[in-house]
């Protein structure tokens, strides 16, 4: 098949999610009012009950705002990518799925086409974001708000692509309630988002693991060197690894072949 | 010529459950075929196997000759899908929708816009384009669905059930639209339904109870086998529904 089909394709599909995003304008508002109220109230009333000393990227002591902002930016990128992936296994959306699924274009480009499409939303909010963490007073280096960008990149499409496999294997996940708990909070609350790892760890061994682990910890960090213009190459390599994991089983959760699609009846 | 679909040998297995056993159907280019059967009686199942939404690995399903498991994307280039559910996205207009499933099948922006506007004035909704599908009536966006389906210009239509929860007037203007279709060029149709009163004198039906072909042909043929007056009896007596 021509090259022009599949950019066609991919430019179909990225436009639509755009679309789709400014026509729900209350999915941008809530997108964006999640991260606000806990930097408005979670960062603000624990700000003198935890300050953070200094780390790496970091020069300087940090007031604890300015150290959970890329926590908050995985955040979005989360909500963003669970919300994009697991809507498409509600009735209302199996449809968009389906339509998707028979195009004589390769599953795996429509997926990944899929997958990029719900990145480029979540980069628009993570910067409307920014802009307003930046009244706030957090003010990463100039530089930063550009090399971020390869980060959000690599962090969205490893969240989507967690979401998006956990959409075709998972048949539980029936309402986004269930999602909250069994996958955004705990990936969210066992990260290195709200306390940096070396705090953990003098609190609880194996919690320390668990966060070491945890896939999110790799996003949130690898955001956070990257806004300041820095490369964790312990980071960096490791939120690949899972990238191209989460999109592999992905993949095969989508093909007919395994038919995780029919286990679900495909409706 | 090739057959537009030919199925032979399907079986199909959800678990121990036969949802479909050794189905085979052959339609050409040009007819129009009622699949009839009843709630539950595989034909949505049989519909995701030939559009490659669940494997088949007994059998084979071939449209133009192209295997659906070998060569699908041959395959689906010349399939045209109206789904059981509805599947346009409500939050989006009619022909950004339109646009979308273009897309999805590689074709030009321009070639699209020139094929949408076409599709869209034979569907008699060119005052619709630019509203949103939320916008529309049921009715109204099923004839939206049957234009998206033709946009890649398959020689296949697959519709399932395609009429169910509609009124009269909607009903019958869908089903007269698609069988013009049909009588004009070369394009096959396979309609699924449980509606009997769909079904015309001389066209083709293949009967599916319970995961099994139990009759097909020719309308007139079928109700002559089953010594019956009309096709609603001969259908209640193959299925075993005592009147
Ligand atoms: N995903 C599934 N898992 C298990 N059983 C299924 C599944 N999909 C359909 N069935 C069963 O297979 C049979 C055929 O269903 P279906 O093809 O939807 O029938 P129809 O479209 O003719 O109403 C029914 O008995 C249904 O309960
Ligand atoms: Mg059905």
């Amino acid at each position: 098949m021509k090259l022009i089909i599949y950019f066609r394709c991919f430019k179909g599909i990225v436009l639509r999610e755009a679309l789709r995003f400014v026509h729900q304008k209350e999915r941008f508002f809530s997108a964006l009012v999640r991260p606000l109220v806990w930097l408005g109230i979670f960062a603000a009333g624990f700000r003198s009950v935890l300050g953070v000393a200094i780390i790496p990227p970091y020069e300087t002591y940090i007031p604890y705002e300015v150290y959970i902002a890329p926590g908050l930016i995985a955040m979005i990128q989360l909500f963003n990518g669970m919300q994009s992936s697991l809507s498409m296994v509600y009735d209302r959306e199996m449809g968009s799925m389906k339509t998707m699924l028979v195009s004589p274009i390769p599953r795996w480009f429509l997926l990944c086409s899929k997958l990029f499409a719900g990145v480029f939303v979540s980069i628009l909010q993570v910067y409307a974001f920014l802009i307003i963490a930046s009244l706030w007073g957090i003010i990463p280096p100039i530089s930063g708000y550009i090399t971020i960008l390869p980060a959000l990149v690599v962090s969205g499409l490893m969240l989507g692509a967690l979401g998006m496999f956990l959409s075709s294997a998972i048949k539980q996940l029936e309402n986004f309630a269930g999602v909250m708990n069994f996958v955004i909070f705990p990936m969210f609350f066992a990260s290195s988002a709200l306390y940096p790892l070396w705090k953990i760890e003098e609190t609880s061994e194996w919690l320390y693991y668990v966060c070491f682990y945890n896939p999110f910890t790799y996003a949130v960090e690898s955001i956070r060197f990257s806004l300041y213009s820095q490369i964790n190459l312990e980071y960096g390599i490791g939120i690949i690894v899972f990238t191209i994991i989460f999109l592999f089983l992905s993949i095969i959760g989508y093909d007919p072949g395994r038919g995780n699609l029919q286990k679900k009846g495909g409706k | 010529m090739h057959a537009a679909l030919e199925i032979k040998n399907v079986t199909h297995k959800f678990g121990e459950f036969k949802a479909l056993d050794k189905v085979s159907i052959n339609i050409n280019p040009g007819d129009f075929t009622v699949l009839l059967g009843l709630n539950g009686a595989g034909k949505t199942t049989l519909y995701s196997l030939i559009t490659r939404l669940y494997n088949n690995n007994t059998g084979s399903i071939k449209i133009h000759n192209f295997n659906v498991r070998e060569n699908s994307s041959n395959a689906l280039k010349n399939i045209g899908v109206v789904f059981q559910q509805p599947t346009l996205d409500l939050d989006l207009s009619v022909e950004e929708n339109l646009h979308y499933h273009s897309a999805l099948h590689g074709i030009s922006t321009v070639d699209a816009s020139s094929r949408i506007s076409e599709e869209i004035g034979r569907i008699d909704l060119n005052d619709k384009l630019k509203s949103k599908v939320r916008s529309l009536s049921g009715g109204q966006r099923r004839r939206v669905e049957i234009a998206r389906s033709l946009l890649h210009r398959p020689k296949l239509l697959l519709l399932d059930e395609p009429t169910v929860g509609l009124d009269i007037g909607s009903r019958q203007m869908i089903l007269k639209h698609v069988k013009a279709l049909c009588k004009k060029g070369d394009l096959a149709v396979l309609w699924a339904t449980h509606l009997i009163d769909e079904i015309d004198k001389g066209e083709k039906v293949v009967i599916i109870h319970d995961g099994k072909i139990i009759e097909s042909g020719d309308v007139s043929k079928v109700i002559k086998k089953t010594k019956q007056k009309n096709i609603r009896e001969a259908f209640n007596k193959l299925v075993g529904i005592k009147t």
